[in-house]
């Protein structure tokens, strides 16, 4: 049972910043048809375009819930910039598991739905 | 046989009959040179997933590389050996699969699959429509069934209609009797549910449908492959199917069409080898079935398809129910032992050999089928999780998908009990 050993396991049962966020900057929701996972994001943006905070929510497997839990606690403190150039490579890096082309589209569901956040806060902002 | 059972006690006689069959599907894995895979080192492969599609038993392996070695050629166009030898073959497989079904040779189209054939009737379909005819399929389609009838309907301006489903386990013939009426030009319902694993009551519905002077289509992905049919005695007009699902290769199908409906049908291509007398205005068709395979045919992929239909026959499509009938009783039997795995479904009885199931923790959380089959895989065994091609289903089930088991020839009641053990580990990792 190699893949799921990791901490993929402990952060699917005990998620990081899983809660709503009130005074969110933006936020965003997405879901991947295909295996039925859903993702909402929140962030809060500091004045000089860093992330403050991150908080998620979601129903999924634990590969797409464990993975958006990680990238909570990874973004914090990064630039827009920075998340906005993210991708596979950093989500395979960060979920520290070997994923098959499937499950690696629901390790991405995390930061696509982050992604989509800070995109529709730059339009409301810049 | 039945003098034996005189003198033996019950449980022997039971046992005798258990290891026969026993020693019976490990005659059949050898002809599966895939089963001794390991999929990682010391991990042998439990192939649990043929329902999305079967392995493939060596005569058809070599059947294929025969046809590329020795005689290799298009059909029905050369006048030299090999193109002659090849014609013969690629003919003789269409009355291999005419016998199988009990339809003529002249109803027997190759397609590539069950998809290219229900798309072919939804094609054809569309010059006997009108605005407000309706076209009637169920609550229990996979998307091939479905999405062809969505864009006919859309582009002539007639109405899907469904006939609904009872408790998520079987089709309401009441709905049936309802939805299909003189309006209705086309019904079509799958043989069996490729989710629930449900086999439909073909043969009433196609008398209610006949009533009405509709059409009937079959789709017989599921079915085909595992259950003994008779085109002629069903009273269907279509019954479409994938070979690669019945022991066969990828890109061959057929598509079985009564024959005085196939003569006035609209061909879905155009081209060569469908025609018989084209000049620069205008085209006469040829005859049935070529009518329908226009272009070069995938020769090797139905000579494969034929060496299937004899494998099968061999064994006797009574015996390949039986053996699945038996791994799916077993299967059932051993989940309802198990108050973590809710199944999904009607009982052996009323279904083939598909079984599809969540798995739940002890707090009663759902472990995501996709988590399931990750986790089952690392153990070699390969069973399908998702929608199933079926996303309607799916959410007026309420769930977002499921894992799905589904047995052919070759598996074992050993397999099953390897599962489950996994099964269990697996939900005590998500505790
Ligand atoms: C019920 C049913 N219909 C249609 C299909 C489509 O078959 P194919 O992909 O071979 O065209 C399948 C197979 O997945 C099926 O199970």
């Amino acid at each position: 049972m190699n893949i799921y050993r990791e901490n993929i396991l402990e952060h699917y049962k005990n998620p990081l910043n899983h809660e709503e966020m009130e005074d969110a900057s933006a936020d965003f929701e997405d879901s991947n048809p295909v295996c039925g996972d859903e993702i909402h994001f929140w962030v809060k943006i500091s004045d000089d375009g860093k992330i403050e905070r991150a908080t998620f929510k979601g129903t999924g497997c634990a590969i797409s819930q464990a993975s958006a839990s990680m990238l909570t606690e990874t973004v914090e403190g990064m630039s827009i910039d920075e998340v906005e150039e993210m991708g596979s490579d950093e989500i395979r890096e960060l979920v520290g598991v070997p994923l098959s082309p499937v499950r690696l589209k629901c390790a991405l569901l995390g930061l696509k739905v982050l992604q989509g956040a800070l995109l529709k806060y730059k339009g409301e902002h810049q | 046989m039945y003098h034996f059972t005189l003198y033996l006690k019950g449980s022997f006689y039971i046992y005798m009959v258990a290891s026969m069959d026993e020693a019976y599907i490990n005659e059949i894995r050898k002809d599966f040179p895939i089963l001794e895979t390991k999929v990682r080192e010391g991990v042998p492969l439990i192939y649990l997933d043929n329902a999305a599609t079967t392995q493939k038993p060596r005569q058809v392996i070599d059947a294929i590389s025969e046809y590329y070695l020795k005689y290799n050629a298009n059909v029905h166009r050369g006048i030299h050996a090999l193109s002659e030898i090849a014609s013969e073959k690629y003919e003789d497989a269409h009355s291999k699969v005419a016998k199988f079904l009990n339809a003529k040779f002249s109803e027997i189209v190759f397609t590539k699959n069950t998809t290219e054939g229900l798309n072919l009737v939804a094609h054809g379909l569309r010059n006997l429509l009108s605005r407000g005819d309706e076209i009637v399929v169920t609550r229990m389609e996979h998307h091939s069934n479905l999405v062809p009838f969505q864009i006919v309907a859309k582009e002539t301006g007639a109405v899907l209609k469904f006939i609904e489903m009872e408790d998520f386990e079987k089709l309401d013939l009441n709905s049936a009797e309802k939805v299909i009426t003189d309006k209705t030009k086309l019904v079509s319902i799958p043989h069996m549910s490729n989710v629930l694993g449900t086999i439909n009551p073909v043969k009433e519905i196609a008398q209610i449908a006949k009533e009405h002077d509709a059409l009937m289509l079959v789709d017989g992905a599921q079915s085909v492959p595992h259950l003994k049919i008779d085109f002629k005695n069903l009273g269907i007009d279509f019954l479409s199917f994938s070979g690669h699902k019945m022991l066969a290769p990828m890109g061959i199908g057929g598509l079985v069409g009564r024959e005085e409906v196939l003569a006035n049908y609209e061909p879905l291509l155009y081209g060569g080898e469908m025609i018989r007398n084209v000049d620069y205005d205008i085209a006469t068709w040829n005859d049935l079935p070529w009518k329908f395979e226009a272009g070069t045919p995938n020769v090797s992929g139905g000579i494969g398809l034929g060496v299937a239909v004899d494998y099968l026959q061999n064994i006797g499509m009574d015996k390949v129910h039986q053996i699945e009938y038996e791994l799916t009783k077993y299967t059932l039997d051993r989940f309802e032992e198990l108050d973590f795995v809710k199944v999904y479904g009607p009982d052996a009885e009323h279904r083939g050999g598909v079984v599809s199931f969540n798995v739940y923790n002890d707090s009663g959380q759902l472990i995501h089928p996709h988590d399931v089959s990750t986790l089952l895989d690392e153990n070699g065994i390969a069973i399908r999780a998702g929608h199933h091609c079926a996303q309607p289903l799916m959410k007026s089930m309420h769930i977002p998908a499921t894992n799905r088991i589904s047995f052919y020839i070759y598996n074992t009641k050993a397999e099953v009990d390897r599962t489950i053990e996994v099964l269990k580990q697996i939900k005590d990792i998500f505790n």
